[in-house]
């Protein structure tokens, strides 16, 4: 039943949020901060009783289960479940949406109960996106979640914000159709051999595929989950939302949609279709690898400041790419690891970027300059999260890069080799775009006022995340290891049959 | 005829009846409110009494009519449509000045007709269901009759209309020469007799389809389409769209369900060319359109070609698709134009797609709903039209239909474009001159109460669409 409540608390708190009378903004933010602040406490609840209550029984590495007929014509059923991955990951959207609500308090001024209804409503989708074991109800609130992003880009964004938007809807929706069709395809695979025709996660995971159907259906989910996860090349639609998006807007689809993009893979397009995938692997690690480098490369060509993270965000979610495919534990933890850390380090940028460019009124990196002696907290915040984010020890996203090259260097030396060299070029991308913004000469004078208290609250909140995830990431690698294990074997005995 | 006939043709009479009583009623007095309620009534009083009958089902009334649980259902869900779109008439025409009566009178005529034609078993009655529907449709499309627009609508659909009866006619008779009977039942039991299909039955067949299709507007004959949905009143735009294409639909289906397509054989594949072309180049045109009715003109006829699909698929799942797609199609459709009739009541103004501009800002309800109702022809979740589309797509792929399908996928990314351009102009900034000017009331009551109805079910079809779909099961699915 908590279950329901994680994703109906964010539902009250958008009906809250949308009665509350106008005028009273006021009111509207605290129910969005308390609705988030509500379930981040059920989540971290959950997160600290695991280990000895809630282990159900003969349930895998579930820990807590919701179940009920829903659609009994078709097999349909409101299926939750909730393992280690998904409570890392929620505990990421709560967190995320929390933060996302303090930094549009200056930056949402016009329209804000809508502004917050969609807010609370992508994270309900999101977080029903990290429940659903039915597949169907999987594929709801995927859907579910791209209207409110929508609405987000299209309304509240930047100068190109109706290009923006429309780009990420068609290419989103576009690859989602392709991945209902597998999901029909499955359905009636495994209904015409067992005769039970269900949508269920667990009952179709043993689908038995001939090779050239399995591709196919793989392909569907594959090109659905990766067009989220914005890999090269289907990452087009990337840059323009990131940079176009609102803050809030960007801290969503950096922190959020992306890791969904990720999660699907690991979750569903794996683990139904190893031997698919098996023979894919070196195709998305390829992908992966070629992500790494192509967004590192488009990043230091930016002049656009906010384009450029979003660059960065490609290159990083190469790494997991790379790591769901690798096909070892580590790998995939690293992979988990990297989520977690680059969607709290590069919220912190957007947050950042989004507070520099909404007070000096632009966003090329060629009129800034010297910041750091107008704005030293603010350019202080920058240099960290710059630093995470090229992956420097201490930080939670070197963790999970290293884990990753650690498993692919297992299965493939060259693979790895190749993908180490994104440190250094992390490392140019950051470092350049943080002198650029506040290091040198201040030439056009820029006289700004340093991050207000909320948005200094925000940046300590997001610093310890980061650096508890660097100095302890034990609290995350334990909580998911069951369920990666779980969800490992298929990737590694297909890959290793397949060599 | 019986008394068991007369019961159960109790809707039909009640329409009928209705009808007359209508025409009476406006002879002695003129008065608006009474005619709405009086139309209400009747069609409430309708949609009860299919319930009613329903134990009764089947029954063949005479030779030309098969009421059966299908033509009971389908007879209901337009029943409810009428009740709908005489709600929207109410608010519509409660701001126009005069002769507006009229116009019940001949929603009351063209919902029979359509009720005729989805309980029809005789070429006889479907022709005379089918005039009975055109004629009342002529005059509602042209029901302003002072402006241009609207009159030039009602003359090209009498034209259309008419040589589409033609091909009808023709195609029965033809069909008639090879068979010698005219009711779909016997037909079919010759048919199974009959090994191969002779060119004159072929040749029938496809006139018919062609007097059926121009009914449904599938590509290639869709020409009438926009230029009627722009001209015609909003609300008797809600009830061609819906209820006229939904009778010929379920028509269509019955017949093709009793005869059975052979997959690979000429007709199918003419039907299935007919969808993909239809898909296809109803959600193309549509995106070049700069006025909401004409784009969704063109999206109705992308929306008949997913119907297609059903009727290709023909296997277990396909009538349950179908009549889900139907009521899904029904709700947010009439939804859409009702919203647009209230709107056009009101603010005035053109019917650009710009003429919407930030109109969810000023008037969030009927945006929200708007919005709900775009969605859901997007087939988006937690809308009935996406359980509406899940299930065809469902259908088409229990049949293998692998083309038709991804077709249907296809086209539903691209016609996604328009109805979120719609969508995110309602959310766009206003226009200065319009932000100080308040329209007050957004909607009014009998508006407000349909268009608020027609949001909540939508919504609880796509929530929760068990209830729906067993009733759905029970009466077509068999």
């Amino acid at each position: 039943m908590i279950l329901v409540w994680l994703i109906a608390v964010p539902c009250i708190g958008a009906l809250l949020a949308g009665i509350s009378p106008r005028g009273r903004e006021l009111r509207c933010r605290g129910v969005t901060i308390a609705a988030f602040a509500i379930n981040l406490a059920l989540t971290l609840a959950l997160w600290i009783m695991h280990p000895a209550v809630l282990r159900l029984a003969g349930g895998g590495a579930w820990f807590a289960e919701f179940d009920r007929a829903w659609i009994p014509s078709l097999g349909i059923r409101f299926h939750l479940a909730l393992d280690g991955l998904s409570l890392v990951l929620i505990a990421l959207t709560n967190f995320l949406g929390l933060m996302a609500a303090a930094a549009s308090w200056r930056d949402i001024t016009e329209k804000v109960r809508f502004f917050h209804v969609n807010l609370l409503w992508m994270a309900a989708a999101v977080i029903g996106v990290f429940l659903a074991v039915d597949l169907f109800l999987f594929y709801s609130f995927w859907e579910l979640m791209l209207v409110p992003l929508y609405f987000l880009i299209g309304i509240w964004g930047h100068e190109q914000r109706l290009y923006a938007a429309f780009k990420f809807f068609i290419f989103t929706q576009a690859s989602s159709l392709l991945m209902l069709l597998s999901l029909l395809g499955l359905y009636f695979i495994h209904g015409r051999a067992t005769g039970v025709y269900t949508f269920d996660y667990g009952a179709l995971m043993g689908t038995a595929l001939s090779p050239g159907t399995g591709m196919w259906l793989m392909l569907g989910f594959f090109v659905a989950f990766v067009i989220k996860l914005a890999a090269v090349p289907l990452h087009n639609w990337l840059p323009d939302a990131h940079t176009q998006a609102p803050t809030a807007g960007s801290v969503i689809l950096a922190g959020l949609v992306l890791k969904v993009g990720a999660y699907g893979l690991i979750r569903f397009a794996v683990p139904l279709f190893p031997a698919a995938s098996a023979q894919f692997a070196p195709v998305a690690m390829g992908m992966g690898v070629a992500s790494i480098l192509y967004g590192a490369i488009l990043a230091f060509a930016q002049t656009d400041i906010k384009r450029l993270v979003a660059y960065t965000s490609v290159s990083h979610m190469g790494f997991v790419l790379l790591g769901v495919y690798a096909g070892s534990t580590v790998a995939l933890q690293g992979a988990v690891m990297v989520m977690l850390a680059h969607g709290i380090s590069t919220s912190a940028l957007f947050i950042l970027v989004g507070a520099l460019s909404e007070r000096i009124g632009t966003r090329e990196m060629g009129r800034m300059g010297g910041l750091w002696a107008a704005a030293p907290r603010m350019s202080g915040s920058l240099l960290v999260f710059a630093l995470a984010s090229l992956g420097l020890p201490g930080f939670g996203n070197f963790v999970g890069e290293f884990l990753v090259l650690l498993g692919v260097f297992r299965m493939s030396a060259p693979l790895a080799a190749v993908a180490a060299v994104s440190l250094i070029t992390a490392a140019i991308y950051s470092l350049w775009m943080f002198q650029r913004a506040c290091h040198g000469p201040n030439s056009e004078g820029w006289v700004i006022p340093d991050l207000s208290g909320i948005e200094a609250a925000i940046m300590a909140g997001m610093i310890s995340v980061t650096v508890w995830l660097g100095i302890y990431p034990g609290a995350v690698l334990n909580v998911t290891r069951e369920a990666l294990e779980s969800l490992r074997p298929d990737i590694t005995s297909a890959v290793s049959s397949k060599r | 005829m019986v008394r068991g006939d007369f019961f159960i043709l109790l809707p039909l009479i009640i329409t009928g009846g209705a009808a007359v009583a209508v025409m009476l009623l406006i002879s002695f007095r003129r008065s608006h409110l009474a005619t709405a309620t009086v139309t209400l009534v009747a069609l409430g009083a309708a949609v009860i009494s299919v319930i009613c009958v329903a134990a009764a089902a089947p029954r063949q009334a005479s030779a030309l009519l098969i009421l059966d649980s299908y033509a009971l259902f389908y007879m209901g869900l337009i029943f409810a449509a009428g009740c709908a779109v005489t709600m929207i008439a109410y608010d519509y025409f409660e701001r126009q000045t005069d002769h507006r009566e009229e116009f019940y009178l001949l929603l009351l005529l063209a919902t029979l007709g359509s009720a005729v034609l989805v309980s029809s078993n005789h070429f006889a009655s479907l022709f005379l269901g089918l005039e009975i529907l055109s004629v009342s449709l002529y005059a509602l499309i042209a029901f302003h009759r002072e402006r241009l627009p609207s009159v030039e609508a009602g003359v090209r659909y009498l034209i259309l209309a008419a040589a589409s009866s033609a091909f009808l006619l023709f195609g029965m008779a033809l069909i008639y020469l090879e068979r010698g009977d005219m009711t779909f039942f016997r037909s079919t039991q010759i048919a199974s007799g009959v090994p191969a299909w002779s060119p004159l039955l072929l040749a029938g067949t496809a006139l018919l389809i062609v007097g059926i299709g121009f009914k449904l507007a599938l590509v290639p004959f869709h020409m009438w389409t926009p230029d009627i949905y722009e001209g015609a009143p909003p609300p008797a735009t809600a009830f061609i769209a819906s209820v006229s294409k939904g009778a010929a639909f379920v028509l269509l289906l019955r017949y093709v369900t009793l005869f059975g397509l052979h997959s690979g054989s000429v007709q199918s594949a003419a039907i299935a060319a007919i969808a993909v072309a239809s898909m296809f180049f109803g959600n193309l045109l549509a995106l070049r359109e700069e006025k909401v009715r004409r784009v969704l003109a063109y999206s109705s006829i992308a929306h008949m070609g997913y119907l297609l699909v059903a009727i290709l698929a023909a296997g277990p799942l396909a009538a349950v698709a179908a009549g889900y797609y139907l009521v899904a199609y029904f709700t947010s459709i009439i939804g859409s134009f009702g919203i647009i009739s209230v709107r056009e009541g009101r603010e005035g103004g053109g019917d650009a797609v710009s003429d919407y501009r930030g109109y969810a800002w000023r008037h969030p309800w009927l945006g929200g709903a708007f919005t709900a109702m775009l969605l859901s022809l997007a087939g988006i979740p937690i809308t009935a039209g996406f359980v509406g589309k899940f299930y065809l797509l469902a259908a088409g792929l229990e049949s293998s239909l692998r083309l038709l399908v991804v077709v249907l996928v296809a086209s539903s990314a691209i016609g996604l474009f328009y109805y979120l351009r719609i969508i995110i102009t309602l959310y766009g900034p206003p226009e200065a001159e319009r932000q100080g000017a308040a329209i007050t009331p957004a909607v009014s009551l009998a508006g407000g109460v349909a268009l608020t109805a027609l949001t909540f079910l939508l919504i609880w079809f796509g929530a929760y669409p068990a209830p729906l779909l067993r009733l759905i099961q029970a009466m077509v699915g068999g």
